[in-house]
């Protein structure tokens, strides 16, 4: 898993470097947790995107979608050159997942809010079919700013739908700066108690961490798994992690430099 | 096939409601994909009774309608046949964009049942009268929407598209509507059905509306006019060989509809028309107006909705 991390990122990059612009800090502190869930957990057929008895995941912050490119070629869904093609005229990589367009996407997401309560309606539709398939989902803290999640929430809890684990990549950071300046979200753990969650802070790169806290389904009595990922915007590239402002990223040719040595440095974490 | 009914003026023996709740309790001991979710209006619809029967397959979701077209999207996505219901102005303004997300964008089986119509919210009053649905809707790509006008149709409608793949936008009225079609009737989704044909004149309509323009079709034909009824069922998409080729038999036409002349049938019509064609056009329709509360009778008479007035515009176009 640490292995596939490392490869998710430097796939990242390249394909945004390619591009020369992106959603940079939010794809890249997905990371670890998409290697945790299609390098460990995570029932998955790259054979046949649609199997019946695959879990399913929906990347509710659509615009990490570029991570989840590079964690679906690397797991063989698509070659990994067509990476490249993101974004670019008539790809099948669009900015935000589409499930019409990539194999191994389950869920078109990009209007914040509507992915986490699609992967709900997934959900329940299992729970009442008694079938034992998971559902996982990655929410963005700024994303939580919307009141359709918090409907979400209320209903999952409601019908303890603890089929799902819901992951928040609390990278504290929104487009327009911190989210406490924005629109303070408070305790999210308070909060997601309060809604009836089974709450846990894991750092986001913590590999065992996000792995063991997840690797089991939940037992019947158990409530439904909130688990905020203390991430960093850019996580795992220094450069990027340093940046006041690394949601949309366009490079000039100084930051074209930057990471290209990036990428070398990651490459050289290979050997 | 469709049968019209050529009695007097009676309404349905069954509410619009209960042709909902029966048909889908029915619909879904056949097929265990059908599911229904409501939006804490459920016994507004009658359809508490089939929760009480069925309570894994009728979902309250509470009153959140946005996350409910989500639930709808996912549910479709893991082999659902999800039915949503809510009132039609918040099943419109308040998740159009659920509705394309979640719903017509990704290709996700979902229908809308939007209830209460228009109008036909009473004294739900202004605040929960949509005359907008059926333009947003038709702005949709590759969407179907409709407009029910009796319990014959709506039941059809329903059998005919439970396990239909794609999204259908159905806006009904709650209450008894007039009955225009004979039990048995067949409805092709996507045709206008002509009620009544004619020479001088064409009245296309929908929902409530149709049983006006017969009415007033029927004023007209006293004083030796020869009327043409069209019952437009589905907006979108629009039925362009059966107005363009009314257009050219009668060179008038006079659209009827529960909803704003503002992309609503008037609109869909007059593009029509406006392509190819050639006739003159009168809306009857709610114009440049909010709702507001009254009986149904206020209603139709305070926004100009009965068949006298459809009857005087007619008049005023065979000048």
């Amino acid at each position: 898993m640490k292995k596939l991390a490392r490869e998710i990122r430097i796939n990242t990059l390249k394909s945004l470097n390619h591009l020369g612009f992106g959603h940079y800090g939010g794809s890249l502190s997905v990371v670890e947790v998409l290697a945790v869930l299609y390098g460990g957990v995570m029932n998955i057929n790259p054979e046949n995107p649609c199997w019946e008895k695959r879990d399913y995941f929906v990347l509710s912050k659509g615009h990490a979608g570029p991570a989840l490119y590079s964690t679906l070629a690397l797991k063989g869904f698509f070659p990994l050159e067509e990476i490249y093609t993101l974004n670019q005229n008539g790809t099948n990589l669009p900015s935000h997942p589409d499930r019409l367009k990539t194999k191994g996407i389950d869920v078109t997401t990009g209007s914040l809010g509507q992915g986490i309560s699609i992967a709900t309606g997934i959900a329940m539709a299992l729970h009442l079919d008694k079938k034992p398939n998971r559902v996982f989902s990655i929410i963005g803290d700024g994303e939580m700013n919307e009141g359709q999640c918090w409907e979400a929430f209320q209903f999952i809890a409601h019908h303890n739908l603890n089929n799902m684990t819901i992951f928040l990549d609390y990278n504290k950071q929104q487009l327009d700066g911190a989210l406490e300046e924005i629109i303070n979200p408070f305790s999210f753990e308070e909060k997601m108690k309060a809604f009836g969650f089974d709450t846990v802070t894991i750092k986001g790169d913590d590999i065992k961490g996000i792995y063991d806290a997840v690797k089991s389904p939940r037992t019947e009595n158990e409530k439904p798994l909130f688990i905020i990922l203390d991430t960093i915007k850019g996580q795992g590239v220094e450069y990027i992690e340093k940046m006041k402002n690394s949601h949309h990223m366009r490079l000039n040719d100084d930051l074209k430099k930057e990471m290209e040595k990036e990428v070398e440095k990651l490459e050289r974490g290979r050997e | 096939m469709i049968k019209v009914y050529n009695g007097d003026f009676k309404k349905d023996d069954i509410e619009m409601r209960k042709v909902y709740s029966t048909v889908l309790s029915r619909l879904m001991e056949k097929d265990n994909r059908i599911v229904a979710l409501e939006a804490d209006l459920m016994s507004s619809m009658t359809m508490d009774a089939v929760q009480k029967e069925k309570p894994d397959k009728v979902i309250n979701c509470g009153i959140m309608e946005a996350n409910m077209i989500g639930v709808a999207g996912g549910m479709s996505i893991a082999g659902k046949y999800p039915f949503v219901h809510t009132f039609t102005a918040f099943a419109s303004r308040r998740c159009f964009d659920q509705l394309f997300m979640s719903a017509a964008y990704q290709k996700n089986n979902i229908k809308v049942i939007a209830s209460d119509a228009g109008v036909t919210a009473v004294h739900n009053g202004g605040t929960h009268m949509s005359f907008e649905d059926m333009g947003i809707m038709r702005g949709l790509a590759n969407t179907v929407v409709m407009e029910m006008t009796d319990g014959v149709m709506f039941e059809n409608v329903l059998e005919q598209i439970a396990l239909k793949d794609g999204f259908y936008w159905i806006r009904t009225m709650r209450k008894n509507a007039a009955t225009v079609y004979e039990k048995g009737s067949i409805f092709e989704i996507g045709k206008g059905n002509v009620l009544k044909d004619g020479n001088d004149i064409t009245l296309i309509a929908n929902g409530i509306m149709v049983c006006q323009a017969l009415e007033a079709a029927k004023k007209l034909e006293k004083e030796g006019k020869s009327v043409a009824v069209i019952d437009m069922f589905t907006l979108n998409p629009i039925d362009k060989e059966l107005i363009i080729k009314y257009a050219d038999k009668t060179g008038k036409i006079i659209t009827c509809e529960n909803h704003s002349i503002h992309n609503g049938l008037g609109s869909a019509v007059a593009e029509v028309m406006a392509e190819k064609g050639n006739a003159r056009l009168k809306r009857i329709g709610i114009k440049e107006r909010y709702g507001q509360v009254g009986t149904l009778d206020f209603l139709m008479e305070e926004y100009e909705l009965t068949s006298e007035h459809i009857y005087s515009a007619a008049l005023e176009l065979l000048k």
